[in-house]
């Protein structure tokens, strides 16, 4: 009796300062947002501005502005080809991720679906290898790559190396290992039943797969979609040492290029990288549910 | 003038004569020879390479290639056919002109060899720093036909590797049209042509004459004039030194300088090869000079680019710069993006002296540009005319005074480039490097590149530069325990 | 297996529940089909999975190989044996200083960036109005390229006319003679360096914890409340126990991300001068002019090494979990 009227004290006196906590809640979460927005706002901020004005100007960056223009980005699609980085960002990541999918699909499939031998085995190789740092492998893979002949359509060199399919196969090889993890514990989720009355109903395995086990995963896939376009877009560091020719760096390590080409004016790599930067944070606005879900995915079952 | 004299005297611009490297032997002909046959030494062979380096000299006087066999870099055949003509087929060209001023120059120069030759190459750009740490992936893949680099042991080096492809034919139709010191410098250790130098320029300290004017400062001849300028500059407010590190190369070009003056070339050189020792206390003498002039560095300077410290000379933020002459490429980008004259403000002076006796050296850095081609390109069988027809191309005063046009700082090479296009700058350039009795590339051109690599030397004079009063000792044995644990190198 | 196969290749007839019976009437059938299927799934699962190990796993044996030799790309390669681990711990002074800063990040993830991104997730997670719009600024970091995040701090940073330098001499803080060298200065690059990668960390753990919080049972926070327990008590006693599959995820990412570093640390130095990180001595020593790759690789090797310990605790973790 006695502790039940306490606890109803207890909740009046936790309103006023609930109440009291909340303000104090939003004030500390519109500070630290701010302090999180401040390096792209200022990124902005910059790219706008002329950069003579500034260098004048005694009190550098913080100064007033004269002028805010476009002038910086004008400069920079037309000094880079900009147009072709997006280009080869393009060409490796769409097929990239659309292998991923397919691949780790079939994958998380087969050793989440039937009762196979090496499932465990498999699943630890997937994950493990998706894990290691990439710096472990890069210069055996580097000399694989110039191993490994590639007939013409492919690469224009007869290698892996300095090619897109070189890419697009590490991207592919190492995201699978992702994939097939969040995929597999995604389809052990899916009602047993369904795939059993489908084979009871006489369908192949492959018809199993993509009549019904695909249309189940599609949320999933789209999540990963998601996610996968933004590393693989965001990838610095496979394009920068597997490629040679400058023209053929997706837009994230021509950023190096330009960095250099642009010297040292700041305004016009402010400006290169908000331009580098649209196409992912574009995405992850409109798909911000997706992106979410994505990262989840991979640890809902930890 | 005994024969000898007199070649090296034609070397450098007929105003040369040095006893020493008579004396020695071993480095043969070219008097102004930087990194020569101590690395040929220190190579599996056991004859002592009298293949030279280096080089760049005055192109005051067509010089044609003297005679003796040192010098001479591989059979020549005079008159051969040249390979300049209507071409088809292609040709890849990989370039580290990232710079907006050289992009610009490559881009006029791929036009006019379209223009010449119908054939327009496809450039491949890769910026500077990243052609640089990578040349070695580059050139054991898929490298393009041609490519840029530099000449002296950087370019024996890959060339001793089977990653070059000499051009001795090409070099028959040209060599000419070079002075023997730049002929030396594109030898390989088997006496090969593997180079074609397209552009040369000194390291001097750089600064803007009204500056000085309006502050009352006067060039300083000797290394007590010079730290009594920074303390100047200093207490007047003002960095006395302009320097950016990032990347880590620009501290090579103090510390060759610096070397220079204290101990001479040939200890120089041989500290470059291996010869002389890191833990040597001639090493510590020039890091405690270097310890004076850490103070008047520009604040920041392991975090600014080169490019960054140039500005703060622009806007007289710094008092003295020292680069090399490419800087006044920065400075006319500037000058075009602001529009403004600051390049005609700009003048420069040989690095002060020591008061010894290597004075009369009259040493500096000059590094030389050179056009490559490259042996594993897979298609350089298929496009090997067309190679050819681009090297030779470049040897041309008139293709390589287009790149000067953009980039002020890339001096030609060649013996016919059009002088009168010079500005006053270049002129006082080409003059300060034919009086110099010793030239050398640069520490990275000049010691092996996997010494010179990024964790290398220049992390570890970023070591020594943030700490100038560390325990000195203990830093010149990590420096040559580093040296000692390189493989061998099995050079030609 | 076997319960699948039956049908396949049975035509309508045979249909419902049948299974059995079919399969004694018709076992050249099932092999059969048998073979085919598991042909199928052999090739779904075995060519990627070939492909896989090629590319990562023969890699880094080749890499382990590698680091017993010194060899530098072109010429002969000998067996050295551990003289390159040997020179790597003794003298060559740019290890150990890489391994105390993959250390340090490490530690300042585990120690700050996660429990910003933890505390977060938790303040976000109960009914606030705008939370939607906090979640987006705190996780658009995440989506940009980290080659991107160094650009954009090094705007902030620049000691000549970086942001924070200027306001600092704007009011006179600092001259410019005397600016805060984020960037150049051995002794404080690394932090700089660190704030700019939790920059980006924090919004990247919120978002995973948060997903976390949103699954846990309402009716426990229900009762730790019945039972008097404050939001504090509550988190600390009931919910962040039952978080934890989604702790150990946590853990790992932050683990494998603080060894993965990489791109930022290379943008802004190339990894040298106070950036040093096992990473990019790897990169620096085998993908450059330097080509020692004998020696690089025995950095590998120690990276690998320090890689397995999380990788193999995560998957013990999670493979015990599985019902396979």
């Amino acid at each position: 009796m006695s502790s039940f009227a306490m606890a109803g004290q207890r909740t009046t006196g936790n309103r006023n300062r609930r109440r009291l906590s909340r303000v104090g809640l939003h004030i500390f979460l519109i500070v630290l947002a701010f302090i999180f927005a401040w390096p792209m706002l200022y990124a902005i901020y910059t790219s706008l501005r002329p950069y003579g004005e500034i260098a004048l100007n005694p009190n550098g960056f913080f100064s007033t502005p004269a002028t805010l223009n476009l002038n910086n980005y004008f400069n920079v699609w037309t000094a880079g080809p900009l147009p072709m980085f997006y280009w080869n960002t393009a060409v490796v990541t769409i097929p990239a991720v659309l292998l991923t999918l397919w691949i780790s699909s079939m994958v998380a499939f087969t050793i989440s679906r039937f009762s196979w031998r090496f499932n465990l085995l498999v699943l630890m190789i997937f994950t493990a290898g998706n894990l290691l740092p990439p710096q472990v492998i890069i210069l055996p893979l580097y000399k694989l790559y110039n191993i490994i002949p590639v007939p013409a359509p492919l690469s224009d060199n007869g290698r892996l190396y300095d090619q897109f399919v070189g890419l697009i196969l590490i991207h592919t090889t190492f995201q699978t290992g992702f994939c097939t993890f969040v995929l597999s514990n995604y389809m052990k989720t899916l009602s047993k039943e369904l795939v059993e009355a489908a084979m009871i109903d006489g369908a192949g395995v492959m018809t199993i797969y993509r009549q019904v086990v695909m249309p189940l995963v599609t949320p999933a896939l789209a999540a990963l979609a998601t996610l996968l376009f933004t590393w693989i877009y965001n990838d610095f560091f496979w394009a920068l040492l597997l490629f040679k020719t400058g023209d053929k760096r997706p837009i994230t390590a021509a950023l190096n290029n330009l960095g250099s080409e642009f010297g040292s004016d700041p305004t016009q790599i402010a400006a290169m990288s908000v331009l580098a930067a649209i196409p992912t944070v574009v995405l992850y606005m409109i798909l911000q549910r997706w992106f979410v879900r994505g990262l989840t995915l991979g640890s809902a079952k930890g | 003038m005994d024969e000898q004299e007199k070649r090296v005297g034609m070397l450098s611009g007929g105003q040369v004569t040095r006893r020493e490297v008579l004396k020695k032997g071993l480095i043969g002909a070219a008097g102004l020879t930087v990194l020569p046959a101590v690395i040929a030494a220190c190579s599996s062979s056991a004859t002592p390479s009298p293949v030279a380096t280096i080089t760049p000299t005055t192109p005051p006087a067509a010089t044609p290639t003297p005679a003796g066999p040192a010098v001479t870099p591989a059979p020549t055949t005079p008159g051969a056919p040249t390979f300049i003509g209507p071409l088809t087929g292609q040709l890849t060209v990989g370039s580290n002109h990232s710079d907006a001023s050289e992009v610009a120059g490559m881009a006029s120069i791929d036009a006019a060899f379209k223009t010449a030759t119908g054939l327009d190459p496809k450039v491949n750009k890769v910026d500077h720093n990243t052609f640089q740490t990578q040349i070695n992936s580059y050139l054991g893949a898929t490298p393009d036909d041609v490519f840029t680099w530099f000449s002296g042991f950087r370019m024996r080096f890959f060339a001793s590797k089977g990653l070059a492809t000499a051009i001795d034919d090409v070099w028959a139709n040209v060599s000419s049209n070079y002075t023997a010191g730049f002929a030396n410098a594109v030898v390989g250790d088997d006496k090969k042509v593997y180079g074609i130098p397209v552009d040369y320029y000194p390291w001097c300290v750089f600064y803007r004459k009204s500056f000085f004017t309006a502050k009352g400062y006067t060039v300083p001849a000797t290394w007590t004039d010079f730290l009594a300028l920074c303390t100047k500059m200093q207490s007047d407010g003002i960095t006395p030194v302009a320097f950016g590190d990032d990347g880590g190369w620009p501290a090579m070009g103090w510390f060759d300088i610096l070397n220079l003056r204290q101990n001479g070339y040939d200890f120089h050189v041989g500290l470059m090869t291996g010869a002389n020792k890191w833990t040597d206390s001639k090493v510590t003498d020039v890091l405690n000079l270097w310890a004076k002039v850490v103070p008047f560095y520009l604040h920041g300077y392991a975090g600014l680019t080169w490019q960054k410290a140039c500005d703060s000379l622009i806007q007289q933020k710094s008092g003295m710069f020292l680069l090399g002459l490419f800087m006044t490429g920065e400075v006319a980008t500037v000058d075009a993006a602001n529009k403004t004259t600051v390049l005609a403000d700009i003048d420069f002076f040989p690095f002060p002296f020591m008061g010894n006796s290597f004075d009369a050296e009259k040493a500096l850095d000059a590094p030389i540009d050179i056009w490559m081609a490259s042996s594993k390109s897979t298609t350089l069988q298929a496009d090997l005319t067309n190679a050819k027809a681009y090297l030779e191309f470049w040897s041309k005063g008139s293709t390589q005074v287009l790149m000067y046009k953009s980039q002020p700082g890339f001096i030609p090479t060649a013996t016919d480039a059009d002088k009168s296009s010079y500005d006053v700058l270049t002129a006082k350039a080409v003059s300060i490097v034919s009086q110099a009795q010793k030239i050398t590339q640069f520490l990275d051109r000049d010691t092996r590149p996997d010494f010179a690599g990024t964790n290398g030397v220049g992390s570890f004079f970023l070591t020594f530069l943030n700490n100038p009063s560390q325990d000195l000792a203990k830093f010149q044995k990590s420096v040559q325990d580093f040296w000692d644990k390189l493989p061998v190198y099995t050079g030609a | 297996m076997s319960e699948l196969e039956p049908q396949a290749l049975a035509p309508a007839p045979a249909s419902a529940g049948a299974g059995a019976s079919v399969s004694t009437k018709r076992p050249r059938h099932y092999s059969l089909l048998n073979r085919r299927d598991k042909t199928l799934l052999a090739i779904m699962v075995g060519v990627p999975l070939a492909i896989f190990v090629t590319l990562i796993w023969a890699m880094t044996l080749v890499s382990i190989v590698w680091s017993f030799t010194d060899w530098n790309g072109t010429d002969p390669m000998h067996f050295v044996g551990l003289d390159n681990y040997t020179q790597l711990f003794t003298t060559y002074p740019f290890f150990w200083p890489a391994v105390a800063h993959n250390v340090m990040w490490l530690l300042f993830f585990i120690c700050i960036a996660t429990p910003i991104g933890i505390l977060l997730a938790v303040l976000l997670d109960r009914p606030l109005r705008g939370s939607w719009i906090y979640q987006s600024i705190f996780f658009t970091p995440v989506v940009l390229s980290l080659a991107v995040v160094g650009f954009i701090w090094e705007l902030q940073y620049n000691a000549q006319d970086g942001f924070i330098n200027s306001v600092l001499m704007a009011f006179n803080v600092v001259k410019p003679n005397s600016t805060i060298d984020f960037i150049g200065d051995p002794s404080l690059n690394i932090w700089a360096v660190l704030v700019a990668a939790s920059w980006r960390h924090i919004g990247y753990i919120m978002v995973l914890y948060l997903a976390g919080l949103k699954s846990v049972d309402p009716s426990l926070r229900e009762a730790a409340a019945i039972d008097g327990a404050n939001e504090r008590q509550t988190f600390i006693h009931v919910v962040f126990p039952v978080m934890a599959p989604i702790n150990v995820v946590i853990v790992v990412v932050t683990v494998i991300e603080s060894l993965r570093a990489f791109d930022i640390a290379y943008i802004l130095n190339q990894g040298i001068n106070g950036l040093e990180l096992l990473s990019t001595l790897i990169v620096n020593t085998m993908l450059s002019e330097a080509s020692l790759i004998g020696f690089g690789s025995a950095i590998a090797v120690v990276l690998l090494v320090v890689s397995l310990v999380p990788i193999v605790l995560y998957l013990t973790r999670v493979l015990r979990s599985e019902d396979i």
